[in-house]
């Protein structure tokens, strides 16, 4: 048996493996979303036509992004976690892309 | 502490197969609200300027408000993992507590917009909305749905962050333990990317 120090120290080890971010870190990232969402608001304002969709696809999948890696630790996480989040959105994309070339081929 | 104290407490833990676990769930989530997001990208295809006209029913400044509310009840939780890595208790319970009372907010505003489109009679086989054309009685079922159901993730969310609000106060979560918490952080996150994939596609067409 490990004397207690050194198995606390284990402990804190282990649950420490990951990354601590800074409340800092946090804000920064908090002002760039807060920024992207008056952005997109904007930028509704104007009339692209068919770049609408896109811009608003686009920032929003930036924000998302912001998201994941940041406030979910996605990067620092094991790499398996980001394979299986790319497969996942893969697979999302693949329905989306098949679902149109059916709608466009009908 | 003796030999068997230390035994006891001694439990074998595996963070990132819990974490990795709950990754798992949120796939299942986006499959969930990704079939929506599919039957939306078809129907507004289809009934591209009824979409249009039907969103001008909305209020982009609500939906603006809920969005940077639901952005800062993200920071606030993600800053309550950071609170208890530094062994701060109290500041990660006041975090959370921030994040639920945000939550609730975010409700309260959903309650007063959906009460406001059903007191002008747009709302699932109104007589109003059944003699407007087809494309707008699409969006406003996609709207009702979609923002209902995820008005039902954001409820949820606020018992699993309840929870964690007690395990921090009974030390179930601690500095050294915080799994728990980053589960329900996890949850409150997902959330957060679906209210910002629904924001511009429902409030922002013009």
């Amino acid at each position: 048996m490990k004397p207690p120090e050194e198995h606390i120290a284990m402990e804190k080890h282990e649950a420490h493996a990951q990354h601590i971010v800074s409340y800092g870190q946090y804000l920064l990232i908090w002002l760039g979303l807060v920024a992207l969402t008056c952005l997109t608001v904007a930028l509704a304002g104007i009339d692209l036509g068919r770049w609408v969709i896109v811009t608003a696809l686009v920032i929003a999948s930036v924000k998302g992004l912001f998201v994941l890696n940041n406030f979910m630790h996605l990067k620092f996480e094991e790499r398996v976690f980001r394979i299986f989040v790319l497969v996942a959105l893969v697979t999302f994309l693949i329905f989306i892309s098949l679902t149109f070339f059916d709608y466009a081929f009908h | 502490m003796t030999t068997i104290e230390a035994a006891v407490e001694h439990k074998h833990r595996d963070d990132v197969g819990s974490r990795m676990g709950l990754w798992l769930f949120l796939f299942s989530e986006l499959i969930l609200f990704g079939g929506m997001f599919i039957i939306y990208a078809v129907y507004r295809f289809k009934h591209p300027d009824e979409f249009r006209l039907a969103a001008a029913e909305l209020d982009t400044f609500v939906g603006t408000i809920n969005t940077l509310i639901l952005l800062t009840s993200s920071l606030t939780v993600a800053m309550a993992i950071t609170a208890i890595q530094h062994g701060k208790k109290y500041l990660s319970m006041a975090l959370v507590s921030t994040t639920i009372l945000l939550a609730l907010i975010f409700l309260v505003n959903k309650y007063f917009e959906w009460s406001h489109k059903i007191s002008i009679g747009i709302y699932p086989q109104s007589p109003t909305l059944v003699n407007k054309p087809s494309g707008e009685i699409l969006y406003f079922g996609l709207y009702y749905v979609m923002t209902g159901l995820h008005a039902v993730h954001v409820i949820v969310g606020m018992a699993v962050l309840a929870f964690s609000l007690v395990f921090l106060s009974k030390g179930i979560i601690h500095q050294t333990s915080f799994v728990k918490l980053e589960a329900g952080a996890l949850y409150w996150h997902l959330v957060d990317i679906i209210w910002i994939f629904l924001f511009p596609l429902f409030y922002l067409i013009h």
